[in-house]
């Protein structure tokens, strides 16, 4: 009886232990959604691919790999039809008007639905080049969208973030990144 | 540099939370009185450098230093100073930093004001309380820093969320955090008492108020966050049993328990071991409410930006807190003596049903609010949890509770003779038929059937606590200056008892009416239109653009008029944050004792048919919704006078309290000042 | 009464209350509940029920909102990327509403393939995606999107 009964009294912490092995599953899955991020890239440390892609309208300027030299850049993969890449837009914008360089891929997208995004949402890219083959993005080793690159003065890829960029990860990585690179 | 001196407090904080953790544990366990002796300095010390802390971030705010990135990120030059100021605690890290804040307060009160404590007993809750200061400042450094620096610093800051710039929501989170924090005393008192093995009605004297206190405290925060919801969203609805809400109701329905248990603890040194798993439950949840808001496991729809890595600490805090608390209760509890045993029909029995339906009340709305996270960790899909759930299992759980509190607080100790209650309550009884007759005649269909019902619940509440004072103090039995003399000299607790028992009836009589009765029309509106809501007519004059100092919008103009008398204007708006990109609706609202009267303004769009543009609009009368928020006021209040009971008193000698126990209930005594 | 008895006492009231909240409780899951589907979730199953309220979520369509003229209903779809569900609702919709972010209606499958909504959920927040969107973007491969034409 007296047994039985003081087992009862180890009810609430077992139910408490079980409760927690239910949320520690659900941050794991929580955290999976975040950990693609870290992939590392084949490239980093390598110099960006090089290549030539024509403007988003044929009158527009192209994104040439050349001019990811001489300073800190960003190239951010991205197309209209990716909701991340709406999610992600206003901590590019935020970027751009603190003086960063971005250079976008406007990855399998119409020229219409492009130019549309960015007259809604705004365009924080010195240039966009249009992938409509989605070859260069290959080339880049883009495995989801948006996916960014942080390129460093001597052309060099030096990170890499697979999704959307979060207010975070600019105070966490982003800007403290360019700021070492730009030294 | 200000914000680096409030980042070293922090530190140094930490540091002296581990000692204050530790070494008086130790002591006590140890037999050294020096060791012992730690406690207070430490507590005070604790004090000092998180209220630095605070007032360094307090000062980032209001000096707008956009160099903090925490600043940068929830603040904004053009905001008004109150919400610069209420910025501090409107975003995680800050909030963090207010709840360490509190909980030092807490202990400095303990460390102050607890002399008449037995030394060990005072070292032990101190310590308690230290090592989970340790647990949040660590928390607090590790990972949500606040005083993290940016550079370069921005010109302007990213602005608070404009749906949290309200007065109401402003001070919602400090005496929300006053509640949980309020409910780690009695959490460290029940650790502290299971460590030494002892638990007596002495212990249950000194509990009883830190749980009242927070109880007052987290009455008027759930109030207050219920209110902004009703005014600030627009939807007329003050309760969505959000995870949110939950997590604040959840430990605000074992608090009530506990408070009530802690008084058969007192009177009768019985249901200790109960009371103490109530002590730690309280708190628990309000760590569980924590981080169920913080880490983005549930969904809500006022979350702060989750983050899962903080999840995991706040996890880690969770198991280590509660689970060591629980796993010393299962050790230890067996141990401790139930005094006296009691009858089926006494106060006791009363107190013990109510906190079987309490705590039995709060595991549903705790199941309820986790069920979508157990389903699926079980792969049975996505679900949600809404309000239905929660009033067909909640409600009907409530009922009884409510029905028992006036009679259980006419019950004697020990054994009470039920008859001669009923026979006191026959007024109150007849009182809550009429009032259910009436209503049922009114309204005139069977959904309504339920309502009148719960109007009989008010009824019955409020003319019972009324009665039970009536009673003590002898009215229209004798004269009335001696009635007057009895209802001075009354104790404060009966008074607060019987304030907050018809408190909660005013409530239940004001969630009755506004949610069977309430009226809701939504229409286009072009002006010079006009619409009759519950008698009321309101014609829409049109609406105007606005600027206010960090937003502009539309404001709608409304005239109302009853009966062809002009009553009043009501001046809904739709406004507009250019900095936070974000839009708001601000209800205009009439509040009268029948009922309230609630505009809202929403999209303009063409209208051909008129010639111009028209507005949809929602208007709702909302009846008697203003008595829920008097209710829960009243309900606090209550507990602030019982708070104030000579019994109660922090620090009050023995031999006063040996006399106030002496004249107990029923005897009037003098009243010092 | 001795002690023993006394005790029992207890426990059937305790075992009481405990039941009748457990019936209570289970009664509500029965029908009080409310599932979440995805687009792609009510293209392809057959068995959602038609009777009771559901919520469905996913990214308001780009160009699908139709604000109401004379009446009070909105109209819009909601995609996942893969497949859409027209939505319409009367009411006001609320103020963080727009097209190309996270929302989740709650409300009714019609049998013609439309949905009525008696709820329009949008966040506080306009940054926040709602999880369930998140998912089910993410089921219908639409969040990473994973180079499908390699």
């Amino acid at each position: 009886m007296t047994a039985k009964l003081r087992l009862s009294y180890y009810l609430p912490v077992i139910i408490v232990l079980l409760l927690a092995a239910i949320f520690w599953s659900y941050l794991g899955e929580i955290k999976d959604g975040k950990s693609i991020q870290d992939l590392p890239s084949a490239l980093i440390d390598k110099p960006a691919p090089v290549f030539k892609l024509p403007g988003i309208e044929t009158t527009d300027k192209g994104f040439d790999s050349a001019v990811l030299k001489g300073k800190v850049t960003l190239v951010n993969v991205w197309a209209s039809w990716c909701a991340p890449c709406r999610i992600e837009h206003p901590r590019m914008m935020q970027l751009a008007r603190e003086g960063v360089a971005i250079y976008g891929i406007n990855y399998k997208d119409t020229p219409e639905a492009a130019k549309g995004f960015l007259a809604e949402l705004g365009n924080p890219y010195k240039t966009v080049g249009a992938d409509r083959t989605g070859k260069v993005s290959i080339d880049w080793g883009v495995y989801g969208y948006p996916e960014t690159f942080v390129i460093d003065p001597k052309g060099r890829i030096r990170y890499r973030h697979v999704g959307p960029i979060m207010a975070q990860d600019l105070t966490d990585k982003i800007r403290p990144l360019i700021k070492a690179l730009s030294k | 540099m200000i914000a680096e001196i409030g980042q070293f407090a922090l530190i140094l904080a930490l540091v002296i939370a581990i000692i204050q953790g530790t070494i008086p544990l130790a002591g006590a366990a140890l037999n050294r009185a020096q060791w012992v002796a730690v406690a207070r300095p430490a507590a005070r010390g604790q004090f000092l450098f998180v209220i630095i802390a605070f007032c360094c971030l307090t000062h980032a705010y209001v000096t707008s230093d956009f160099s903090v990135a925490n600043v940068a990120q929830n603040s904004h030059t053009l905001k008004p100073l109150l919400y610069k100021v209420s910025g501090v605690w409107g975003n995680h890290e800050g909030s963090m930093v207010l709840w360490v804040a509190i909980l030092a307060l807490f202990g400095l009160a303990v460390a102050e004001f607890g002399t008449g404590l037995p030394p060990t007993l005072r070292a032990r809750v101190l310590s308690i309380q230290g090592l989970i200061g340790v647990a949040f400042l660590a928390f607090i450094l590790f990972t949500s820093n606040p005083f993290l620096r940016l550079d370069p610093a921005p010109l302007e800051g990213n602005g608070l969320n404009p749906i949290l710039q309200d007065p109401g929501l402003a001070f919602h989170p400090p005496f929300l955090y006053l509640g949980y924090v309020g409910f780690s005393m009695a959490f460290s008192f029940a650790v502290a008492a299971l460590i030494e093995g002892r638990v007596d009605p002495a212990w249950a004297r000194w509990v009883r108020p830190w749980t009242l206190a927070a109880w007052c405290a987290l009455t008027v925060g759930i109030a207050l966050g219920s209110w902004w919801a009703y005014y600030e969203l627009g939807w007329g609805g003050w309760w969505f049993w959000d995870p949110v809400e939950n997590a604040s109701f959840i430990p605000w329905l074992i608090g009530t328990a506990l408070l009530h248990s802690a008084v058969v603890v007192e009177k009768r040194d019985a249901l200790k071991s109960w009371t103490i798993l109530l002590a730690i439950l309280a708190f628990s949840m309000s760590l569980l409410g924590t981080f169920l808001v913080r880490s983005g496991v549930l969904t809500s729809v006022h979350a702060f930006a989750s983050d899962p890595e903080r999840g995991v600490f706040i996890l880690g805090l969770l198991v280590f807190v509660i689970g060591g608390s629980l796993t010393l209760y299962a050790i230890r509890a067996p141990q401790l003596k139930g005094g006296g045993l009691f009858a089926p029909i006494s106060r006791e029995g009363a107190l013990v049903l109510n906190n079987l339906l309490l705590t039995t009340g709060a595991a549903v709305v705790l199941l309820g609010t986790l069920y979508p996270l157990i389903l699926d960790a079980f792969g049975g899909g996505k679900v949600s949890v809404g309000p239905p759930f929660f009033n067909a299992t909640f409600v009907p759980l409530m009922v009884p509770v409510m029905l028992a509190a006036i009679v259980g607080a006419m019950l004697s100790w020990k054994r009470a003779d039920i008859g001669a209650v009923f026979g006191r309550l026959k007024i109150a009884f007849y009182i809550a038929l009429i009032a259910i007759g009436v209503t049922a005649w009114f309204a005139g269909n069977l959904k309504d059937v339920l309502a009148a019902g719960g109007i009989g619940i008010a009824a019955w509440m409020i003319v019972g606590s009324a009665l039970e004072i009536a009673e003590r103090v002898a009215l229209f039995k004798g004269p009335l200056s001696s009635s007057w003399r009895r209802a001075v000299g009354l104790p404060r607790s009966a008074w607060g008892m019987a304030i907050a028992h018809g408190a909660v009836g005013i409530m239940v009589a004001g969630i009755t009416a506004s949610s069977a009765w309430r009226v809701e029309k939504i229409q286009l509106m072009a002006p010079g239109d006009i619409i009759t809501v519950s008698g009321y007519s309101l014609k829409f004059e049109g609406a105007k653009p606005i600027k206010g100092p960090n937003y502009h919008g539309e404001r709608g103009l409304f005239t109302v008029t009853k009966n062809g008398k002009a009553v009043t204007t009501l001046t809904p708006e739709k406004r507009e944050y250019p900095a936070e990109r974000s839009q708001t609706t601000e209800a205009g609202i009439l509040t009268m004792v029948s009922g309230d009267l609630y505009a809202v303004l929403g999209d303009k769009s063409k209208n051909p048919a008129k010639g111009g543009a028209s507005w949809s609009t929602r208007i709702y009368f909302n009846p008697l919704v203003a008595w829920i928020w008097v209710g829960a006021i009243l309900m606090a209040g209550g507990g602030l006078v019982s708070l104030t009971d000579r019994r109660h008193r922090i620090g009050a000698p023995k031999t006063a309290r040996k006399a106030a126990k002496k004249s107990d209930d029923i005897k009037p005594e003098p009243v010092s000042a | 009464m001795t002690r023993k008895q006394r005790r029992m006492n207890f426990i059937v009231l305790g075992l009481l209350t405990l039941g009748v909240a457990a019936a209570l409780v289970l009664t509500a899951l029965e029908d009080k509940i409310v599932f979440f589907y995805s687009p792609t979730d009510v293209a392809t199953k057959k068995h959602i029920p038609t009777n009771q309220q559901v919520r469905v979520g996913g990214l308001v369509k780009q160009g699908s909102w139709k604000k109401p003229t004379n009446d009070l209903t909105h109209r819009f779809t909601v995609t996942d990327l893969r497949h859409d569900i027209p939505i319409s609702y009367k009411g006001i919709i609320p103020d963080i509403f727009r097209e190309g972010q996270g929302v989740v209606v709650l409300g009714k499958l019609q049998a013609n393939g439309n949905f009525q909504a008696d709820e329009v959920l949008a966040k506080h927040d306009e940054k926040y995606m709602p999880p369930e969107v998140a998912e089910a973007l993410k089921k219908s491969g639409m969040w990473k999107h994973t180079e499908d034409a390699k």
